[in-house]
């Protein structure tokens, strides 16, 4: 297997009594699709914000394409290569999709501290903030205000801020969240490719997506990782079984 | 062209057409109105970078707008009585030249922005507010404390300042100075707000985590509008000290403070224009109400309410909607 | 210095720091239970002061003056959140700073117009005039010494307000969750017209009582409203506690500074200098205090972390 571009080293997190990360050491390779599934509580969301940097782990490492990031806050993991997809957009609502775009063009270009060129003329970050909205297919609605975006093209949008990053991992939360049987199955179908571009983190509620795409699935519960493997592996697991239906093992 | 550039354009009319007027009428003192106006309206401006397109409340933009008036206060008195600043390490005089002085004001102010921001921008909401108040009401006192340039009586200059080729106690010649570094500045400012620092600023005011994740940070940002948006408040200090040759604690105080904020409301807060429209209304209404009334400041607390809880978007959302911003 | 020296400015510290908290204590109620900014609060402080120099003044009773303060203050409070605050709950900082700014200017140029332009005078009652002796031949003003106590008084009355009674326990629920106490059947806006009066009963009340050692004039209360601001920074906003803790520390460091910091240059300057650095340096001395204290903690001693 490839060197890891993504790692978790041992990651403990705890607030006051509870232990919502325990020593949690999972990894993303090239070309992968990382499935993190886990009832709710398991402690997801505080695994994904110490990877993403916006908390810091009380123990614990973690690795970014061969640099430890631990030290490191949201801005400069995101500068290193870390593309994120919040699972409540989060978009400049008054501003158009293009800018919205722009915004994440212009971000990777490390050059946000230019005061008088017009932003839309910059004619590298353009490309590649329309580049990105054409993967996702927002290109027709570029003039549009974000606030008059569906939910479905909020997702699609958040998803190509990420890309303008050209990051060297993705990490996702609940990208299905709140889309239609279409939506989703658009979407999957785009993440399917995307995995070539650069791997992803995926946090998903939504089975039938991560079943489709998965290359791996690892399961957290109660802020441990209790299996690890393919599909077919995970759903033969028999702590998983007990963890998800409460069979007995 | 939108709504919104009308009333700009209409407003850029007036601002032209009315001195002239006045110029014609040889009615000195409307055309120092009109001065008047255009110097609150660029110290507006100012703040509706911090305000507007940054989402910072500063209610302590007096700070800036003082210092710019003292840097010229103290530059000139030293002129004017001959008496060096520092004679050592390096000889440093005073000066009554307007560029100068400036300038100083500029870097002064941009200064005081960038210590008071650094600290302010750590917080959020209703603390900023809170402690850009304080910070203001610190330079407030320090100025009543400070015997050295008044106290509190302030500090009068006895000729205005010079400006090459220009005659500046000619009003319509200092209107014209005036009204020209307005004009600069709300150039400056379009552009700021169309360029990718001002799109990023206009995001992190919006989504700060989104800013952040796309790798950039929005306490630079918003630290560096801070301090420009403090630059020009100040340069319009500086003017407005030389308008009245006279500067004193007043200028530092949160009255003032509040003030200039209320030329972005009445006008509509990150509009372009907005200060602009807000500082010309408030001229007029101090001067229509002024005359009627000695409290006039009851009709303007009124007003600002109504304008607050009723019409938000100032009178520019009133007449152009609410659709466009930063045109 | 004399020791008798220093002991006169820690007990006006006390005595700045004490009245500050009754500022800050409604202020900080207010924005922790409403989440309001009140830039008005100061106005409240003087409808007390103008109030209580009124009737002091047709009656000649402090007692009564004082009970005109609380009274007028704690009606202008209510009136003013029934008409204009309680449109602001739910809007922004910004708008809640613009509206509570045109309140000032509104109640500034009413008082005015009612009082006129001149400063009115509230005297210290004969029964609180004069100075006490203090143990270690400290003579200090027994009105002084009172405002101390009273202001004490209010904090331990606050304290068992909040803790023991039903309308603190809808206080500190208010604080916490909004919903549940409108769950419980609480009205809640009959609870923010209560709690808004009582912060400015408290108010008002450090306005009649400080209006006795200085002038009672329009203006009178934003510097002290933004004291109080420093207050809140300090302790933490929302928090009681905090504002007591803040209102001592900003009140004695205030007090000693002026005191320590010109005698403290004056050890390695000549002396109009030090006098001038000192006092310039002293007038930002509680500034400088909140600064350290936000960069050591950004939301205050006793805030709740962001």
């Amino acid at each position: 297997m490839a060197d890891p571009i993504l790692e978790t080293h041992g990651i403990s997190k705890a607030f006051g009594a509870l232990h919502a990360s325990k020593d949690i050491s999972i990894d993303l390779v090239p070309g992968e699709i990382h499935a993190l599934i886990g009832p709710n509580g398991a402690g997801k969301s505080t695994l994904i914000q110490q990877i993403a940097g916006a908390l810091k782990p009380d123990a614990g490492r973690v690795i970014l394409d061969g640099e430890d990031v631990t030290a490191l806050n949201t801005v400069a993991r995101a500068q290193r290569g870390l593309g994120r997809t919040f699972q409540i957009s989060a978009l400049a609502m008054e501003d158009t999709v293009l800018e919205n775009a722009m915004l994440g063009a212009i971000g990777a270009s490390g050059k946000p501290f230019h005061f008088f060129r017009r932003a839309l003329d910059q004619a590298e970050a353009r490309a590649v903030a329309e580049q990105a909205l054409e993967q996702v297919g927002l290109t027709e609605n570029m003039a549009t205000r974000t606030f008059e975006l569906s939910h479905g093209q909020r997702r699609q949008l958040e998803v190509a801020v990420a890309l303008t990053l050209s990051p060297k991992a993705f990490i996702m939360d609940e990208p299905m969240a709140g889309l239609g049987f279409e939506g989703s199955k658009n979407l999957t179908g785009f993440l399917d490719t995307l995995r070539h571009t650069a791997p992803i983190l995926l946090v998903e509620h939504d089975m039938d997506a991560v079943f489709a795409l998965a290359d791996r699935i690892s399961v957290l519960v109660y802020g441990e990782v209790i299996a690890t493997g393919s599909v077919e592996e995970v759903r033969n697991d028999p702590a998983v079984r007990t963890a998800y239906l409460g069979e007995e093992a | 062209m939108t709504r919104e550039r009308m009333v700009n354009a209409a407003m850029l009319l007036i601002l032209i057409a009315f001195p002239l007027w006045a110029w014609a009428a040889d009615e000195p003192f409307m055309i120092t109105l009109a001065t008047k106006a255009v110097i609150l309206a660029l110290a507006g401006v100012g703040l509706n970078i911090a305000l507007g397109l940054g989402g910072m409340i500063s209610l302590g933009h007096a700070a800036f707008f003082g210092i710019g008036g003292y840097a010229m206060g103290v530059l000139a008195s030293h002129a004017q009585n001959f008496d060096p600043i520092l004679e050592g390490p390096f000889l440093i005089e005073g000066t009554n030249s307007m560029p100068i002085i400036w300038l100083t004001a500029i870097i002064a102010s941009g200064l005081a922005a960038l210590a008071i921001g650094a600290i302010s921008i750590r917080t959020t909401g209703a603390y900023f507010i809170m402690i850009t108040l304080a910070f203001g009401q610190m330079l407030f006192f320090f100025a009543i404390s400070w015997p050295a340039y008044g106290g509190e009586d302030g500090l009068s200059i006895w000729v205005r300042n010079e400006f090459p080729g220009l005659n500046t106690l000619d009003p319509i010649q200092f209107y014209a100075i005036a009204f020209t570094i307005l004009c600069a500045v709300l150039i400056l400012t379009a552009r700021l707000a169309k360029s990718p620092f001002g799109l990023a600023l206009n995001a992190a005011r919006q989504t700060e985590i989104r800013v952040e994740t796309v790798g950039i940070s929005p306490y630079k940002l918003r630290l560096i509008a801070f301090t420009i948006s403090g630059m020009i408040t100040g340069l319009a200090g500086a003017l407005f000290a030389d308008l009245n040759r006279f500067v004193s604690p007043t200028m530092l105080s949160w009255q003032t403070s509040g003030e200039i904020m209320i030329f972005v409301i009445l006008g509509g807060v990150a509009r372009l224009f907005g200060p602009v429209v807000g500082a010309v209304l408030f001229i007029l209404l101090e001067h229509l109400l002024g005359g009627i009334s000695d409290y006039w400041h009851i009709y303007l607390g009124a007003l600002l309410l109504v304008i607050v809880l009723f019409a938000r978007g100032g009178i520019i959302g009133v007449l152009a909607g609410r659709e466009a911003k930063h045109g | 210095m004399t020791f008798i020296l220093f002991a006169e400015q820690v007990l006006n510290g006390l005595q700045l720091g004490v009245m500050l908290f009754l500022m800050a204590a409604g202020l900080t109620l207010v924005f922790g239970v409403m989440g309001l900014i009140n830039l008005a609060h100061g106005s409240l402080f003087m409808v007390g002061a103008f109030a209580a120099a009124a009737v002091a003044g047709a009656t000649g009773s402090f007692l009564l003056a004082l009970a005109a303060a609380l009274a007028a203050a704690a009606a202008a409070g209510a009136i003013v959140e029934v008409v204009v605050i309680r449109r602001l709950y739910n809007r922004d900082h910004l708008d809640q700073v613009l509206a509570t700014f045109a309140l000032i200017l509104i109640f500034s140029e009413g008082t005015r117009f009612i009082f006129g332009s001149f400063p009115l005078f509230l005297d210290t009652p004969d029964w609180l005039s004069g100075p006490v002796t203090l143990p270690g031949g400290i003579q200090y003003p027994i009105y002084r010494l009172a405002l101390i106590v009273v202001g004490l008084v209010v904090a331990l009355g606050l304290y068992l307000l909040i803790t023991r009674t039903r309308l603190g326990i809808q206080i500190r629920a208010g604080e916490n969750d909004r919903e549940m106490i409108a769950a419980l059947g609480v009205d809640i806006s009959k609870l923010y017209t209560i709690v808004f009066a009582l912060g400015a009963a408290l108010a008002g009340l450090a306005g009649a009582l400080v209006g006795a050692i200085q002038s009672v004039e329009v203006g009178m209360g934003e510097p002290i409203l933004i004291l109080a601001f420093v207050v809140i920074v300090i302790g933490g906003i929302g928090s009681i506690r905090g504002a007591l803790v803040g209102a001592i520390l900003v009140g004695l460091t205030d007090t000693l500074g002026g005191l320590l910091l010109p005698s403290f240059f004056r050890t390695f300057m000549e002396a109009s200098a030090a006098s001038a650095v000192g006092s310039g340096l002293a007038s930002m001395s509680i500034y400088i205090l909140m600064a350290v204290v936000l960069m050591l903690r950004p939301t205050g001693l006793f805030g709740a972390k962001a």
